[in-house]
């Protein structure tokens, strides 16, 4: 962020402490989503250097928050002004930048290694199971027989709950597992972790994402 | 994210099970076929095409129909998908 006045580091510190937690946002002119002003958790702002009017911040916040506008209206609460200039994302979800990455060029030539001299190491190393793109969600982990049902798109009723990941609360996106840890399917939690393991009967989690095959458990209905 | 950065996750178990060998299978175990019909790609993106073009010349290049991106941070995210 760069400011477009000189503030005492004192002041901009504890301004942008109050920052953090839910704030306001009307989407800018030039957005895909529609301009209404909507809420936007920032769960942690730190100030990582302050060199003049540039500041560094590492903000981790939700998903559809502009930066643009979180500088701009930090430049209002101050009265000088500011602007974004500069932006780098570094995580999203279960993906962060120099965890597990390849170039263009790794991916290319593993798979061709591969293909033409059949050498697995390589091409293992860049691709990686689908499973690691969820392990941010909680798990929750169900019996054999309700696998197909899942993969069909039914929503997972409680008998087929084996152990839950806690924290899950109601509206929490959820990952469900075979008990082999493959990926069955992606929804939303219909009861919270401690409903799904003492209720006797009720709809867990409502199946949004399909990921599993069906046909690869056997279908056994009865869930 | 969670907004307190430590989130303490546990398990709790409602049941116990043993799993078939005879159906599914462990994703180590999986062969490079099944890897490249299910994975995902952290992929450092070059800064100047789009992730749209990045994503067509995997597909061209693999011969791969399904690929996706999920976002791009300033390097990253590619997914290669069923």
């Amino acid at each position: 962020m760069r400011l477009h006045g000189d503030i005492p580091r004192e002041k901009l510190l504890s301004i942008l402490k109050e920052f953090e937690g839910p704030i306001y946002q009307r989407p800018p002119l030039r957005s895909a989503v529609k301009r209404a002003i909507r809420i936007r958790r920032i769960y942690k702002l730190d100030v990582l250097e302050i060199n003049g009017r540039n500041v560094l911040m590492r903000v981790w916040c939700e998903a559809g928050t502009y930066m643009r506008k979180l500088c701009h209206d930090v430049g209002e609460i101050l009265g000088v002004g500011a602007h974004m200039q500069e932006l780098r994302r570094i995580r999203s979800g279960s993906l962060s930048e120099n965890k597990n990455s390849a170039t263009l060029h790794d991916l290319v030539d593993a798979y061709f290694i591969w293909k033409e001299h059949g050498i697995e190491k390589f091409i293992r190393k860049v691709v990686l199971p689908g499973e690691y793109a969820v392990q941010h969600l909680p798990k929750v982990v169900i019996r054999d027989s309700a696998v197909d049902a899942i993969a069909h798109g039914a929503s997972l009723a409680v008998p087929g709950i084996l152990r839950v990941e806690t924290p899950i609360k109601r509206g929490d996106w959820v990952a469900i597992f075979t008990q082999k840890g493959e990926l069955v399917a992606i929804g939303k939690a219909l009861m919270r972790d401690e409903k799904m393991i003492v209720s006797s009967k009720g709809l867990a989690i409502k199946t949004r994402f399909v990921v599993m095959k069906p046909g690869i458990y056997p279908p056994m209905w009865k869930k | 994210m969670k907004n307190n950065f430590s989130v303490k996750k546990g398990i709790l178990i409602r049941d116990e099970e043993e799993t078939d060998p005879r159906y599914g299978k462990r994703p180590e175990e999986r062969s490079v076929e099944e890897l490249l019909d299910f994975g995902v790609v952290n992929l450092d993106k070059p800064v100047g095409p789009s992730s749209h073009e990045v994503v067509a010349w995997i597909r061209r290049i693999l011969g791969i129909e399904k690929v996706a991106h999920a976002g791009t941070l300033d390097s990253q995210a590619g997914r290669g998908k069923p």
